[in-house]
């Protein structure tokens, strides 16, 4: 029997916050290895853009404009990503928000910031993983990607709303590793490192743009990662800034 | 019987009855006990399409209201073109059969849509509510189609229930593809604690693609050709699964018709009634004279002698067996329709005659 069928060579991905940053290298770095792209982003233009540019490179790319924290929009999201591209076999949760800038003190945080900051960093990468992870278990094969922070395990004064956002969305994983296990589909929890990118400068506009890492190198060890033959977990990747060499360390995603 | 008039409060836990075809019995059960109903070396197979939002409201040129209900894609002209059923003024709340009839169109009439703008490009001999529709969206590709058709449809909603159906509500847990118009509903009891505790009793699990249509229209002559030819795909681990399923003695349960008709519809069209992988579109209809060749066992909705399902089932009872059931299901007070109870029918064996062997997906 014939194994390699259309829908195994070509399944695609989805990534979210893909209209800048990390998000739209995703989007390049996952296209120009073959995949079918779905990008989603709240603003049409700039997602337009980069759409266009993947599509300039020869990648098949589409866009979606939606909020992943409009609880009503998940489940149209993913059946307009799957009506396009069919199968998707990979998702990305890199859409986040810091909430106000400059960062506040928690006694300064209003709490709608910090509900605001849960709906898109947390409760939207679960509601996107839940309607996909289904068919992903169904046909025993598919990853999940939720994009961390070192913010999410060290306790800086000012990040309280996205430091926990992200703690809550690492230990999230886990239990989704530990429920998924043996079913085919692998979860992974990965901090990409300070990266140019402008929710950096939103968070440290002070911050030495030499010591920072293009996110399309990060994108680039993160595909690497998840077209591995790794089971999951959590990793922190660490690239040297400017033109330094490059190492990444992997850290235990299991245990607390 | 009843129709169920809103989702259970847990959608995996409802009665179940199970007919027993070679026992000739008829017993109750509820869904949650399904990993223990199978045995280990059975094989469930799902259609994993997801629901479209394939209701849309608007206006014809001359301002009439006109719904136009999607019943399939038109593959023969391409993107952006689908078959709809059309109706007139009111709305779901209203059964089918009594709302009032569509205004006439002919090829070439504009549909204001909601900002969908569809244009009439054909009538189906079968009834003047059959219409080819092309969204003039489509010029813009596929991207702005489903847009403003995830933008501007609704789900396909049925007159018995209390409360209008959300889009998320009316996907299995297992949607992928969006290839269905109404919810492939047979498998809307099945959670991951069903779907992975079969798995861990031994029974396996696979899955297929087929574009449900609309399970009723308002028009008597259409309902009567229902179901329309529908497009399916079936992958080869699935044909595989199969395959591996009957050298081992275990069972083919089909969640749904839908499943049935792809299986069997692939297979009866095969020339040597040899089931291959691939995709394609079928006219089967199922009744008590079609001679099963894959499926032996299906999970299906509670279905009454007045439904025109009822017939489908004979594929897997005898008639007698299924009116002793229906006559419980009355007597019990089981619930009937899209949100309702469930039957697990376990039939006699698929022919042995209709070997299964798995070959190319295009063989």
């Amino acid at each position: 029997m014939t194994t390699n069928n259309d829908t195994e060579r070509l399944s695609a991905a989805l990534v979210t916050g893909g209209s800048r940053g990390l998000g739209r290298a995703m989007g390049l770095e996952l296209a120009k290895r073959g995949r079918p792209v779905v990008l989603v982003a709240r603003d049409a233009g700039p997602l337009g853009q980069v759409v266009a540019e993947i599509r300039a490179r020869g990648g098949r790319a589409h866009g979606i404009a939606a909020d992943v924290a409009d609880k009503d929009a998940v489940t149209a999201i993913v059946g307009r990503a799957a009506a396009l591209v069919g199968t998707i076999d990979l998702l990305v949760n890199n859409a986040s928000t810091l909430g106000p800038v400059p960062l506040r003190l928690l006694l300064d945080t209003d709490c709608e910031d910090l509900e605001r900051a849960l709906q898109v960093n947390l409760v939207g990468p679960f509601r996107l993983a839940k309607a996909l992870a289904g068919p992903m278990v169904l046909r025993g094969r598919g990853a999940i990607v939720n994009i961390s922070s070192d913010a999410a395990v060290e306790a800086y004064p000012r990040w309280g709303a996205y430091g926990a956002s992200k703690a809550a969305l690492d230990h999230l994983g886990r239990i989704w590793a530990a429920e998924l296990e043996g079913t085919g589909v692998r979860v992974w929890m990965v901090d990409p490192g300070e990266m140019n990118t402008r929710m950096h400068a939103d968070a440290l506009p002070d911050a030495d743009v030499r010591s920072l890492v293009d996110p399309a190198r990060v994108a680039e060890r993160i595909a690497t990662l998840v077209e591995g033959g790794g089971t999951g977990g959590r990793v922190a990747v660490r690239l040297d800034g400017d033109q330094g060499g490059e190492g990444n360390r992997t850290t235990d995603g299991g245990a607390p | 019987m009843r129709a169920a008039q809103s989702y259970p409060a847990r959608r995996d836990d409802v009665r179940l009855l199970v007919v027993d075809v070679p026992a000739a019995s008829v017993r109750e059960s509820r869904t949650t006990q399904l990993p223990a109903l199978l045995s280990p070396g059975d094989l469930l197979i799902v259609n994993d399409a997801a629901t479209l939002p394939a209701s849309l409201r608007g206006r014809t040129a001359a301002g009439e209201p006109v719904e136009a209900r999607l019943i399939a894609e038109d593959l023969e002209r391409g993107a952006g073109h689908f078959w709809a059923v059309l109706f007139g003024a009111g709305d779901w709340r209203q059964r089918t059969e009594d709302r009032p009839p569509p205004p006439a169109v002919v090829s070439g009439d504009r549909l204001q849509l909601g900002q969908l703008d569809a244009e009439v490009v054909a009538l189906s001999p079968l009834s003047r509510r059959l219409v080819a529709l092309r969204f003039a969206n489509g010029s813009d590709g596929p991207d702005a189609v489903w847009a403003a058709l995830y933008r501007e449809g609704r789900v396909v909603q049925y007159s018995y229930l209390a409360h209008e159906l959300p889009l998320w509500a009316v996907q299995t847990v297992y949607a992928g593809r969006p290839w269905a118009f109404e919810m492939p509903s047979a498998g809307r009891p099945l959670s991951w604690e069903i779907l992975l505790g079969l798995r861990d009793r031994g029974v396996r699990w696979a899955s297929l693609t087929h574009a449900a249509g609309l399970s009723s229209t308002g028009d008597a002559a259409l309902d009567a050709a229902l179901p329309l030819p529908e497009r399916f795909e079936i992958p080869p681990a699935t044909v595989a699964a199969i395959a591996a399923t009957r050298r081992g003695g275990g069972r083919v349960i089909a969640v749904g018709t839908t499943v049935v008709r792809a299986l069997e519809g692939r297979a009866a069209a095969a020339p040597d009634g040899v089931l291959c992988a691939g995709g394609g579109v079928t006219d089967l209809r199922l009744g008590p004279e079609h001679r099963r060749r894959v499926v032996d066992g299906i999970l299906s909705g509670i279905h009454t002698s007045a439904e025109s399902h009822f017939a489908l089932l004979g594929a897997f009872a005898p008639l007698e067996l299924l009116e002793a059931a229906e006559r419980t299901a009355e007597a019990r007070d089981f619930t009937s329709h899209e949100l309702g109870d469930a039957m697990l029918i376990l039939a006699r064996r698929a022919s042995p005659a209709g070997t299964v062997v798995s070959a190319g997906p295009n063989g």
